[in-house]
């Protein structure tokens, strides 16, 4: 009908599809600017000098190739690695055994996921100055209680040596997130049918059985969740070491965000600092990528 | 399932000695933040001395507090409308470039904070946000987008038809629905999302680090970092934990309180 026509013709912008993308013009905006225009900028900065008061000059591929001279970032790659590995199965342990051991629901299960996951509500920063005095070998508990037992002499450094170190922080990031990845475990630990495990009991199994036979291989996929936050979250590690350890000793607790920040805002090297972290982005999302994989090809 | 005794015991007595290991950090900064020590803040006995030297490190605790609050308070409030709006747009409409749009915004996941802060600290100084409190709002709020847009999109989607369709009949625009009949329905997924922002923005130490050389502007974390670092000879350490007391307590509270809300969050987050 004529009238009809008119009508619609005249409420164009009552359609459907623009106000649709009326109200995701905020998201928009948001992801454009603060999200699409720095990861193009960040390439286009890693193809210059990049000096902090003074006009860039276009010097590719020079950033990229003094990466391969940066001795400090080298070995920040190293430490950032075994940080990772290490981190990730002890955390992911953890996390684990928590997750089993807490997943049926019982009088004051609730209570224990709370205590366990409580430390996750505190930043990673406060965690580690936190620490900074907790470990204090005059200020905090651990050293005198440890010297209470008899198993040390004296207060010690808890980042005296690059394994103490490390294994300090490692505590502390345990600590953190252990409940944090238990949760993401007891989501799918809640997942599995009840009907399975009566099943399998009343086959006989045993419960090492039910675990390595129905329980873990149920809940690859989570586990696989849980690894890839991890370890992304690990590799690009930096309260932690920036604010507990500071490097110590001598430098060996550097990671990779560490050296970006020295090389931006220390050496005043934008483009160094721009291509540092465009390698390490791009080393990130092809990690991403093989581990996403990895996952959907085993559900597969 | 009747479990023995025994076992019963062995589950609760673990069960409580692992929750004393987690407790005990956390325990220790209260009881330490509050402790007297000669030479520092609190002679003696128990007080708020260290928290009274706190608050006097560099521009003082109230700057810092107030810094904190602002750019926490903006974040939630620019990550609730734009994800609102957005998840409004994604769960109940089509228009050109939607999925683009969403893929663009589920990249950021893959994109950590750290890489690509030199641009954006580049960027915000072309357009005079730099060293600003909004900037660094921004920039969180554009973090917390993926986890927020994919929460409320969700949430609308899961509105029953008949809902907006009786607002339709009665003549309502799409914006009278949305307030008067989506956003009451949608509660759940905007008090998660706005506690994930919260505890995202309020404890964030590497955005302002990096964004904020004034150390006016520093939040918290910043503040309490310098002043481990910044002083000349001893550190405070009494001092030091009352800074991260002041800085754990509304986290902890906050997240008692919406327990609830937080684990349902991660419920959705794990699914995706």
């Amino acid at each position: 009908m004529p009238d009809q026509a008119l009508v619609q013709k005249r409420r164009w912008w009552s359609s459907r599809a623009v106000q649709g993308a009326g109200y995701a013009t905020p998201t928009a905006v948001v992801v454009a600017v603060f999200f699409l225009a720095p990861l193009g900028l960040l390439v286009w900065m890693s193809l210059h000098e990049w000096p902090i008061l003074r006009a860039p000059t276009f010097n590719a591929p020079d950033n990229y190739t003094a990466i391969a001279d940066n001795q400090l970032f080298t070995d920040a790659v190293m430490f950032t690695l075994k940080y990772t590995v290490v981190t990730t199965v002890v955390l992911s342990l953890v996390a684990l055994g928590l997750a089993l051991l807490i997943q049926h629901s019982r009088t004051g299960v609730g209570l224990f996921r709370t205590a366990f996951f409580l430390p996750g509500a505190i930043g990673l920063a406060a965690t580690s100055v936190l620490f900074l005095g907790f470990l204090n070998g005059r200020f905090g508990p651990v050293d005198p209680f440890l010297m209470h037992l008899g198993i040390i002499d004296e207060p010690i450094s808890w980042v005296g040596t690059p394994n103490l170190a490390l294994f300090s922080t490692i505590v502390l990031v345990t600590w953190r997130f252990a409940g944090f990845n238990m949760l993401i475990l007891l989501v799918g630990l809640h997942a599995i049918p009840l009907e399975v495990y009566e099943a399998a009991r009343v086959d006989g199994a045993s419960g090492w059985t039910m675990l390595t036979r129905i329980t873990l291989p149920l809940l690859r996929p989570t586990i696989a969740l849980m690894l890839i936050i991890s370890i992304t979250g690990s590799l690009v590690a930096f309260d932690q070491f920036f604010i507990f350890t500071q490097g110590r000793p001598d430098n060996s607790t550097i990671t990779v965000v560490m050296v970006i920040f020295r090389q931006a805002f220390v050496k005043h090297d934008l483009g160094g600092a721009a291509a540092l972290s465009a390698v390490l982005l791009a080393a990130l999302l092809v990690l991403n990528g093989f581990l996403l994989r990895l996952v959907r090809h085993r559900e597969a | 399932m009747r479990t023995s005794i025994a076992r019963r015991a062995g589950f609760y007595t673990t069960c409580a000695v692992l929750t004393v290991l987690f407790l005990l950090p956390l325990a220790w900064a209260g009881w330490a933040s509050l402790r007297g020590r000669p030479g520092s803040g609190q002679a003696s006995g128990f007080g708020f001395g260290n928290y009274t030297k706190f608050a006097h490190f560099g521009e003082g605790l109230a700057r810092f507090a107030y810094n904190s609050t602002a750019i926490t308070v903006m974040s939630v409030t620019f990550t609730l409308v734009v994800s609102t709006l957005g998840g409004y747009a994604f769960g109940r409409f089509d228009f050109p470039g939607k999925n683009a749009l969403f893929l663009a915004t589920l990249a950021i996941l893959m994109v950590p904070v750290a890489t690509i802060l030199v641009p954006l600290y580049e960027l915000l100084d072309w357009i005079r946000l730099s060293n600003s409190l909004l900037g660094v709002s921004l920039t969180l709020t554009m973090f917390q987008l993926p986890f927020a847009i994919f929460m409320m999109r969700n949430s609308f989607e899961a509105v029953p038809r008949e809902l907006e369709e009786a607002a339709i009949i009665d003549g309502a625009s799409s914006f009278a629905t949305l307030v008067r009949v989506m956003l009451p329905a949608v509660r759940p997924g905007l008090i998660t999302v706005g506690l994930f922002a919260f505890l995202a923005s309020w404890n964030d130490f590497i955005t302002p680090l990096i964004l904020l050389p004034d150390s006016s502007k520093h939040p918290l974390p910043v503040a309490t970092f310098n002043s481990a670092t910044q002083q000349f000879g001893t550190i405070d350490y009494g001092a030091l934990q009352a800074g991260v007391m002041i800085m754990a307590v509304p986290s902890l509270l906050l997240f008692i309180v919406l327990q609830r809300q937080y684990v349902a969050g991660f419920t959705t987050g794990a699914v995706k």
